[in-house]
């Protein structure tokens, strides 16, 4: 089965393990992703709050862009998915939208005909494509004795569900049973992370990290599966300054579903990223008898750099 | 403005001009007030007005303190309003519409998050895609620079594991984005 694939700007760095891992069980399952070429972000969800037209127009690139062969694209970011989703359904329920979108890409010499593309979530392509049988016809280590979470968060099941409940979703959870965990089902599974708030508003997102690190840990969670790198993010990067601001001592892994795929198939940890992960998950995979590999000692750095800096393309050596 | 209105007599009221602005906007006439956009919000407590009262404030043409409360900024895009309302009324769409109107407005006080989504966009429309260090950098120093000592073991912490770039990763056709989105500004105008 082949697939255009939209990345999105998260898994090229801050989220590189889900990339990886998403490749390394696509060529385990025989699936293929071709990347969109020269694909732009999606705007997350600040450009609607800017500027309507350009918001719609720049995820409408992206969809131009898929070569004409291609009729779905896969995107393993929720909310790049609901971007590009909305904005396919969007230019063909509003047809005045739809046009004036289309007149935007045509000072770039492109158009996209709504409806062409049937965006869909990696875990939608995983679950049913693939199918949950097949999954488990090929875990060679099954993941038994792991108690894991699954969460969804928001942007995968809102709006419209689509291919699952949109307040009570189950695909995850049977995925990961036919990785042989143990699945916990917790009420908060489908709560929001707090989004873009711990940038902007840090403590209303960290309330809402909170309850979700609770009741993970109140139904004895070892390590929680998600599928966004913006949930990912906050559960994983800001669960320290959720435990400082509370008082709390959570300590919950949170891995990529494709990350425990992968692992269940058999694969090492280092060919998926684990040891990336701000919260190890050493301790929680030990229970199943994986090693982690330890982050690596030193960053990355240009040379003669003493600190990490931002630099712009012009300032580059 | 992209709006798909069933009139095409340019709008009266501040009511009629937020559902001007919004993608299947008239839907919000057939708000009953049954608060369950409210009830399910997640960030609902720390609103100055919940969804419900805004929508009624809205439709009451109380353009300025709409415009000026927390209410949408707070919006997290979870859409579980937009999945319950009864209405189908589009609730998130229009969280988005109240922010475009109060940074046009110039309305907004009290917050950096128009300026988180302005440097954001900033960005993109820079580079093609988002760069997250000097994204948060450019806006942490900005308006917190001494509050946020923390962040600098956040860095470390997603720098030691190679989860930040260092430099941008620009799109090679930027040219073409660009005549893309000028295109549709010009198109959508202020808004």
């Amino acid at each position: 089965m082949k697939y255009a694939y939209y990345p999105g700007c998260s898994l090229e760095r801050s989220a590189a393990s889900y990339h990886t891992s998403t490749m390394a069980v696509a060529g385990e399952l025989g699936l293929a992703f071709q990347e969109i070429p020269d694909w732009n972000c999606c705007g997350a969800t600040e450009y609607f709050s800017l500027n309507l037209l350009p918001a719609y127009s720049l995820v409408a690139r992206n969809l131009a862009l898929v070569p004409d062969d291609l009729s779905e694209l896969a995107a393993p970011c929720s909310a790049c998915y609901v971007n590009l989703k909305k904005t396919d359904k969007y230019m063909h329920k509003y047809p005045k939208l739809g046009a004036q979108v289309n007149e935007a890409l045509a000072a770039g010499g492109l158009q996209y005909k709504a409806g062409r593309l049937k965006v869909r979530h990696l875990l939608d392509i995983m679950v049913n494509d693939v199918g949950y049988q097949t999954i488990a016809e090929h875990v060679s280590k099954p993941l038994s004795g792991l108690r894991v979470a699954p969460y969804y968060g928001c942007l995968i099941v809102r709006p419209d569900g689509g291919f699952d409940n949109p307040e009570q979703p189950t695909s995850l959870d049977r995925l990961l049973r036919a990785l042989g965990a143990e699945v916990i089902d917790y009420p908060l599974k489908a709560q929001c992370c707090g989004g873009h708030m711990t940038q902007i508003t840090a403590n209303v997102a960290y309330e809402l990290i909170r309850r979700l690190l609770q009741n993970a840990a109140d139904y004895k969670a070892d390590l929680i599966a998600c599928l966004c790198p913006m949930c990912q993010l906050n559960l994983d990067a800001y669960q320290g300054k959720v435990n400082s601001h509370f008082g709390t001592d959570y300590n919950l892994p949170v891995l990529y579903f494709t990350q425990l795929m992968a692992l269940a198939f058999g694969l090492s940890g280092d060919a998926v990223g684990l040891g990336s992960e701000i919260v190890s998950s050493a301790a929680a995979l030990a229970k199943i008898g994986l090693e982690v590999p330890k982050p690596e000692a030193k960053p990355k750095r240009p040379d003669k750099q003493a600190l990490p800096m931002p630099t712009m393309p012009d300032q580059e050596a | 403005m992209a709006s798909e209105t069933a009139h095409s007599s340019p709008p009266q009221t501040f009511f009629e001009e937020v559902m001007a602005n919004t993608p299947g906007g008239e839907a919000l006439r057939l708000c009953l007030q049954c608060g369950t956009c409210g009830g399910s919000c997640p960030s609902g407590e720390d609103m100055d007005y919940s969804p419900r009262r805004i929508f009624a404030m809205v439709e009451a043409n109380m353009k300025d303190k709409v415009l000026r409360s927390n209410t949408a900024w707070y919006c997290v895009s979870c859409y579980y309003c937009m999945e319950r309302c009864p209405q189908e009324i589009p609730v998130t769409d229009f969280m988005y519409t109240l922010k475009r109107m109060a940074v046009a407005e110039g309305l907004y006080q009290g917050s950096d998050a128009p300026d988180w989504s302005k440097t954001f966009i900033g960005m993109v429309e820079q580079f093609g895609r988002s760069f997250e260090l000097g994204l948060a950098t450019r806006y942490h120093l900005t308006h917190h620079p001494l509050g946020k000592i923390g962040l600098g073991s956040f860095a470390l912490d997603m720098l030691r594991r190679d989860r930040l770039a260092l430099t941008p990763n620009s799109i090679k056709n930027m040219s073409q984005l660009r005549a893309i989105l000028t295109k549709a500004k010009e198109l959508g105008g202020a808004q």
